[in-house]
């Protein structure tokens, strides 16, 4: 069977699907011994939360800090630019 | 390892043999294209812009222009000017006649007009083309190339398959004791500390700071978010959220080895191996400001599908996933996603684009070239006056 996500580095708290994944489905995450049923549906090449992420907390992938959750992310959750922001380049809030 | 090039008198070594027909200004666009259009082979490069401009934005345009024509896939250049502009023909000229190669210059104001300089420009180029025939690759040591990497219309697996495979290619190349170039600036963001680690010293470390704060410095100066431009919203389509994820993904391209040193844009690099040049990442002036510097080829990965060539030196392109492979069949060279199935490693997919430079490298055209993209566009600092 194809594989339906991938976790770049062992310190990342997404998932980066690779096929389409739909709300609802179950997804067994081998390498954290997990079994997430998304809550939403995963567009492939989007990510998906491993665990819940408070607001201001920071997304991690490849091991580095790539923005914060602006609103509380749960565990399984669509992570994308509606549920976290860059910290880089915001000239909008000079 | 060597491969067969064109062997210039400066000793620099081209993997084409092109007759460059170059416009110094953008009023002299029409004539440099009606010139190559009647000439075999013709390759022209027409801008925007070669007046109103000052300061570093007019040394930035002509250190381009300049080293357009001195490419050494470039093998004869006719200037072509208008006369009264602030980057003249003979600026361009003079510098890329030290290469010891064919330049001539032509002055629309100097000729009388549109189809007398066509003429005239068709009878020199008419000897230009016949004169670079006559020429023959030889055989060359792999040192002799520069290697351009790039990546456009990137998604989310271009840091999981296309730039990691590129990477992997790379630190080949590098091994082998040529030069790669990584470039893109505005996606270091977020990755710079992990680039710094890699500097072979103080200063090249400083350097990368220096370059990726300006980048920044641009758009915090307009009082804008950087997304929307950079990410672009196919790339926000295509699962990427913010630079910093891009720019992680962004880095594999470059490899792993030392990064030997720091050059401006469109700057003649001076070391072997790693080197970062500073450019936007704007595609088709990340990959100008290469060519300037010397890259003989360029492979370009893309997740979303650029067709984007360039007139001067081929472009390569590696599809990050097999929709965007199967679905621009006609621009991809080769598709990167079997990374992502399981099929290849990312190793076995870094020999295929270790192979396929090799094959271009010795004359295979690759599709954009099939299809005469020529995409050329200049890097602007500031504004016309």
């Amino acid at each position: 069977m194809r594989k339906q996500y991938l976790i770049v580095n062992e310190k990342d708290n997404v998932a980066t699907a690779l096929v389409d994944l739909l709300a609802g489905s179950t997804i067994i995450i081998q390498e954290k011994d997990l079994e997430l049923e998304l809550i939403d549906s995963i567009p492939t090449g989007h990510k998906f939360s491993l665990v819940s992420i408070a607001t201001d907390d920071f997304v991690v992938k490849y091991g580095e800090v790539i923005g914060v959750a602006t609103a509380p992310i749960k565990q399984a959750n669509h992570v994308h630019v509606h549920n976290m922001d860059s910290n880089r380049g915001r000239g909008d809030k000079n | 390892m060597e491969f067969n090039g064109y062997v210039r008198e400066n000793g620099d070594v081209g993997i084409r043999n092109h007759l460059l027909i170059l416009s110094s200004v953008v009023c002299s666009a029409t004539v440099a294209n009606g010139i190559a259009n009647q000439v075999h082979g013709a390759k022209v490069v027409t801008h925007q812009h070669g007046c109103s401009q000052l300061g570093i934005d007019k040394d930035t345009t002509l250190r381009t222009l300049i080293g357009v024509g001195k490419n050494p896939n470039v093998g004869a250049v006719l200037v072509v000017g208008l006369g009264c502009e602030t980057i003249s023909a003979d600026m361009i000229a003079d510098e890329v006649a030290k290469t010891g190669k064919l330049v001539e210059t032509l002055v629309i104001q100097e000729v009388g007009g549109t189809p007398s300089t066509i003429a005239k420009g068709v009878s020199i180029a008419q000897k230009m083309a016949m004169e670079l025939a006559k020429q023959q690759r030889q055989p060359v040591p792999i040192t002799k190339l520069t290697l351009a990497t790039e990546c456009g219309g990137s998604d989310a697996y271009s840091g999981l398959s296309g730039n990691p495979a590129l990477g992997d290619a790379a630190d080949y190349f590098v091994d082998q004791g040529s030069r790669v170039i990584l470039s893109e600036t505005t996606e270091f963001i977020g990755a710079e500390q992990i680039l710094c680690k890699r500097a072979i010293n103080e200063k090249v470390a400083a350097d990368i700071m220096k370059i990726v704060d300006a980048r920044e410095q641009d758009a915090l100066n307009m009082k804008v978010d950087l997304r929307g431009a950079n990410p672009s919203p196919g790339n926000i389509v295509g699962g990427l959220s913010t630079i910093e994820e891009k720019s992680l993904g962004c880095i594999y391209k470059g490899g792993t080895r030392p990064i030997k040193e720091v050059i401006g844009y469109a700057e003649t690099p001076t070391e072997t191996g790693l080197v970062i040049m500073d450019t936007p990442g704007n595609d088709v002036e990340s990959i100008n400001g290469m060519v300037a510097g010397g890259a003989q080829v360029v492979v370009f990965t893309t997740g979303r599908g650029t067709p984007v060539g360039n007139p001067i030196i081929p472009v390569i392109k590696v599809a990050t996933n097999a929709r965007t492979y199967q679905n621009m069949i006609e621009n991809m060279d080769i598709n990167a996603g079997t990374v992502l199935t399981g099929e290849n490693s990312i190793k076995e997919v870094g020999q295929e684009i270790i192979n396929e430079i090799i094959e271009v490298l010795n004359g295979k055209l690759t599709k954009a070239e099939a299809l005469n993209h020529c995409e050329f566009g200049l890097s602007r600092v500031g504004p016309s006056f």
